[in-house]
C-alpha cells in the first residue's frame, strides 16, 4: 500500500463533533430497539404463574453505555488516525506462523502424537482433543469446497451425517466393521456431494449458500422421518466400536476373542479406547491434510482456485467448470463422510440431533476464522472454537455471549481470518527473492 | 494470401429486440493481424463473445481451422473452444488475482497437465510422468514471462501487478494455451504511449515467431494502423469497411461512422489537425 494513502498528521484538530454525535445517536437508537425486548422484560415465575418483570433501568444503562462508547470510539479513531477498515493483511504473529509453517506443522504433529502421554493428559483432555481433531478434519474437508473452490457450502453437515449413518447402517445390516465401512461411507458421501453439486452448478454466492443450507436440512429431515431405516428421532444405538487389528477394547471380550488389554497383558483401562480413538482421528485428519496439500499443487487444485477467482476466465482457458466444481463437492464430501463414520464409532449412538445446521455453521466458522485456504489456520480456529466454550464453562449462560464477542472481535481485526495469506503452489524463484516489498 | 483461419459467415446476434451484430461476414487469416474497429457499442465485443462460446449466435456459421481440422465454433461449449486453438483476453482484465503470476500461466495449460496427471491419480501418487509435464509447463510459462518481461515478478500475486503488467500477463496467459488464433479485446486500453508501442512490437513478434493469427479489437488508431494487416470496421453491428489499413483510413463511410454526419470540410481546425496527425503517426 502506498504511504501516501494515510494522512501523515493525525487529524485531531478536525474532529467532527456533529457527525460523531449523530452516529452515536443512531447507534443508541438501534441499541434501544434491541435492548427493549431483550433486556427490558424478564419472565418470572410467581405463585405458580408466569409474570413479567419490567426493568427500564437496564435499558437506560445499556443505551447510555452504547451512546458514550460509540462517541469514545469515534473520538479515539480521529485522534489516533486509525483507518476505518483494517487492511486485512496478516499481522506479525500470523506472518511468523506463515513463514515457519513447515517447522510449526512438524512440531504440532509431534505434540499431537505425544499428547496422551504427557503428564497433564487425562480422559477429559484427550476427549476434548479428539473433538478438536474431528473439527480440524471437517474444516480441512470443507476447505476444499469453500477455501479452494470458493463455493459457499452451508450444508456440509449433511455429508457428515451420511458418513455416520452409512457406517451405522452397514454395521447393523451387514455386520461390516469400521475399517470395511469407512471407504463405503466415503464413496456414499461423495455421491451425495455430486447429487448436491448438480443442481447448484450455476449458482454462486448467496444463492448457492441458501440451496446448500436447504440440502443439509433435507438430509436431516429425511433421517428424522424415515423411521423404518433410520429409527428417526430414536437414533441408532449399539454401533460397533472400532478394533485395534481385531482386538476389542472391552473388559470381558465375547467367547473366543481376545481383548486389547489381554493381548498386551496390561491391566484393563477405559482410557485405552479413548486414546485409540484419538490416534485414529489424528491419522484420519493427517490423511485429509496430506491429500489437500497434495491436490492443491495438482492441475485440479489449481483449477479450483482459478474457478474461485474468475469463472469466465477459467472457461476461456479450457477449464470445464462442471467437472471441476463436482470434483470439489465430491472430495470435500468424502472427507466429511470419513469424519462422520468416525463420529458414529466414537459415540456408539447417533441421532439426527447431532447433524443440525449449527454444526454446518461451526465448521464454516472454523474455515472462515482460520483464513480461507489456510491449513494451519483451520487447526487454530478449530482449537479456538472447541476450547473457548470449554474454558468458559464457569460463566454458564454467558459463555455463548463471550464466544460471540470473540467471533465479532476476530472479524473486526482479522477480516480475512487468523492466518490470511496464500503461499503459491509453484515458484519460479526461491522464496524471498523478488517479492513485492509490501 | 495465407490460408484462412477463421471464416465468419452471416453472424447475427440479437438480444430481444436489439440486434447487436447484424449479418456480419469476414475472414481472418493465418499469420495476419486482423483488427476489428468501430465506435463504442458497435458490437465488437459481442463478436468475440460469439467466437469464444460465451454467446450462442442467433444466426451464422463460424468455421475455424484449428488444431483438429475445421470446426464450427457456434456448436461448441465455451470451455471446449480453447482446445481447438482459440484464446482470448478480456476488455476488463480477468486475471486470477490472488494466484501468483506463474500460477496464472500454469493454469492456462490445464488440459495438458490434467492428462499428464492421469486425471489427478498419477499426480497424487507423485509419478515422475506428471512432474516432467509440470516442469515443461513451467518452462513454457518462463518463455512467455521472458517475452512479456515479467520473469522477475513471476512469484508476485497477479492482482498486485501494475496495470500495464496485468495486460501483458493476460496476453501471456492466453498464449500459454498454444492457440492458433489469439483474440485480444482492447489490449492497449489504459496503457501509456510507450507501453502501447511495446505492445505493438509484442503482437508483431507473436505474428512472426509463433506464426498464428491475431484478431484485435482496439480503439488506439495509431496502433491499429501500424500493426494490422487487415482492418474490419463495424458500426451498429454491420460491416462498413474491410480492407488494408491505408484504404480504410480514407474510406468516407468510416469517417462518417466515427465523426457523425458532418462533412469533413465543415470540421473544426483542431479535429482536422488531429486526423492528419493520426494519419501521419504510423510512418
Amino acid at each position: 500500500m502506498p504511504a501516501a494513502a494515510r494522512p501523515a498528521v493525525p487529524e485531531a484538530a478536525r474532529f467532527d463533533w456533529t457527525r460523531a454525535l449523530k452516529e452515536a445517536g443512531l447507534a443508541a437508537f438501534v441499541a434501544f430497539m434491541l435492548f427493549l425486548p431483550l433486556m427490558g422484560f424478564r419472565l418470572v415465575g410467581a405463585e405458580g404463574r408466569l409474570g413479567l418483570e419490567y426493568r427500564p433501568h437496564w435499558v437506560v444503562i445499556g443505551v447510555v453505555v452504547v451512546f458514550f462508547g460509540h462517541l469514545l470510539v469515534s473520538f479515539l479513531r480521529a485522534v489516533r488516525g486509525v483507518p476505518a477498515a483494517p487492511s486485512g493483511r496478516a499481522g506479525p504473529i500470523a506472518r511468523y506462523i506463515n513463514t515457519h509453517a513447515t517447522w510449526l506443522a512438524v512440531a504440532g504433529v509431534a505434540l499431537a502424537f505425544a499428547l496422551p502421554f504427557t503428564p497433564f493428559a487425562n480422559r477429559y483432555v484427550v476427549d476434548v482433543a479428539t473433538t478438536v481433531l474431528i473439527y480440524v478434519m471437517l474444516g480441512w474437508g470443507l476447505n476444499i469446497v469453500v477455501g479452494l473452490a470458493g463455493l459457499l457450502d452451508l450444508g456440509y453437515v449433511a455429508f457428515y451425517a451420511v458418513g455416520a449413518y452409512s457406517y451405522a447402517l452397514f454395521a447393523q445390516w451387514f455386520g461390516l466393521g469400521f475399517w470395511e465401512a469407512l471407504p463405503i461411507a466415503g464413496v456414499l458421501a461423495a455421491t451425495f456431494g455430486i447429487l448436491l453439486g448438480f443442481p447448484v452448478l450455476r449458482l454462486r454466492g448467496d444463492y448457492l449458500a441458501i440451496v446448500t443450507l436447504g440440502f443439509g436440512e433435507i438430509i436431516r429431515i429425511v433421517l428424522l422421518n424415515w423411521y423404518p431405516v433410520t429409527r428417526g428421532p430414536d437414533g441408532l444405538s449399539g454401533i460397533p466400536r472400532p478394533t485395534f487389528f481385531g482386538l476389542a477394547f472391552t473388559r470381558r471380550p465375547p467367547e473366543g476373542e481376545v481383548a486389547f488389554h489381554q493381548f498386551f497383558d496390561i491391566p484393563y483401562s477405559g482410557l485405552h479406547r479413548v486414546i485409540f480413538l484419538y490416534y485414529l482421528i489424528l491419522l484420519l485428519a493427517l490423511l485429509t491434510n496430506w491429500f489437500v496439500l497434495r491436490i492443491r499443487k495438482l492441475p485440479v487444485g489449481r483449477a479450483w482456485e482459478a474457478l474461485r477467482e474468475d469463472e469466465i476466465a477459467s472457461k476461456a482457458l479450457g477449464i470445464n467448470p462442471t467437472n471441476t466444481k463436482l470434483t470439489a463437492f465430491a472430495l470435500g464430501a468424502m472427507f466429511g463422510g470419513f469424519a462422520g463414520s468416525f463420529f458414529a464409532t466414537r459415540q456408539g449412538f447417533i441421532s439426527p440431533e447431532s447433524f443440525t445446521f449449527i454444526e454446518s455453521a461451526t465448521i464454516l466458522a472454523i474455515v472462515v476464522l482460520g483464513g480461507m485456504g489456510s491449513q494451519i489456520g483451520v487447526v487454530l480456529a478449530a482449537a479456538v472454537i472447541v476450547i473457548l466454550p470449554e474454558l468458559g464453562r464457569e460463566f454458564e449462560q454467558f459463555r455463548m455471549l463471550l464466544f460471540g464477542a470473540a467471533m465479532v472481535g476476530i472479524m473486526v481485526w482479522r477480516p480475512r481470518g487468523l492466518l490470511a495469506s496464500r503461499e503459491p503452489t509453484i515458484r519460479l524463484h526461491a522464496k524471498g527473492e523478488g517479492e513485492p516489498s509490501g | 494470401m495465407t490460408a484462412p483461419l477463421l471464416e465468419v459467415e452471416h453472424l447475427t446476434m440479437r438480444f430481444g429486440g436489439l440486434t447487436a451484430v447484424d449479418d456480419l461476414s469476414f475472414t481472418a487469416y493465418d499469420r495476419r493481424i486482423t483488427a476489428i474497429i468501430g465506435p463504442n457499442g458497435a458490437g465488437k465485443t459481442t463478436v468475440f463473445n460469439c467466437l469464444t462460446g460465451f454467446y450462442r449466435p442467433t444466426v451464422g456459421q463460424l468455421t475455424f481451422h484449428g488444431h483438429h481440422g475445421p470446426v464450427l465454433l457456434e456448436r461448441l461449449d465455451g470451455h471446449l473452444i480453447p482446445r481447438h486453438g482459440v484464446a482470448r483476453t478480456f476488455q476488463n482484465i480477468r486475471l486470477f488475482a490472488q494466484m501468483s503470476v506463474l500460477e496464472n500461466l500454469v493454469v492456462a495449460q490445464h488440459n495438458e497437465l490434467m492428462r499428464a496427471s492421469g486425471y489427478t491419480v498419477y499426480g497424487l501418487l507423485g509419478l515422475r510422468r506428471y512432474k516432467k509435464a509440470e516442469a515443461e509447463a513451467v518452462d513454457r510459462a518462463r518463455y512467455w514471462l521472458e517475452r512479456v518481461g515479467l520473469v522477475a515478478r513471476a512469484d508476485w500475486e497477479a492482482g498486485n501487478l501494475p496495470y500495464g503488467d496485468q495486460r501483458r500477463l493476460e496476453i501471456a496467459r492466453a498464449m500459454c494455451t498454444r492457440p492458433r488464433l489469439l483474440c485480444l479485446d482492447e489490449p492497449a486500453a489504459g496503457l501509456n504511449p510507450r507501453e502501447t508501442a511495446e505492445l505493438g512490437e509484442l503482437l508483431l513478434g507473436i505474428r512472426e515467431q509463433e506464426r498464428i493469427g491475431v484478431l484485435l479489437i482496439e480503439h488506439d488508431m495509431s496502433m491499429v494502423m501500424r500493426i494490422s494487416d487487415h482492418v474490419i470496421v463495424i458500426d451498429y453491428g454491420r460491416k462498413i469497411a474491410d480492407d488494408v489499413p491505408e484504404r480504410v483510413r480514407n474510406d468516407p463511410a468510416v469517417i462518417k461512422a466515427y465523426l457523425g454526419e458532418t462533412e469533413e470540410e465543415e470540421l473544426p481546425e483542431e479535429v482536422k489537425a488531429d486526423l492528419e496527425s493520426r494519419a501521419g503517426s504510423d510512418g
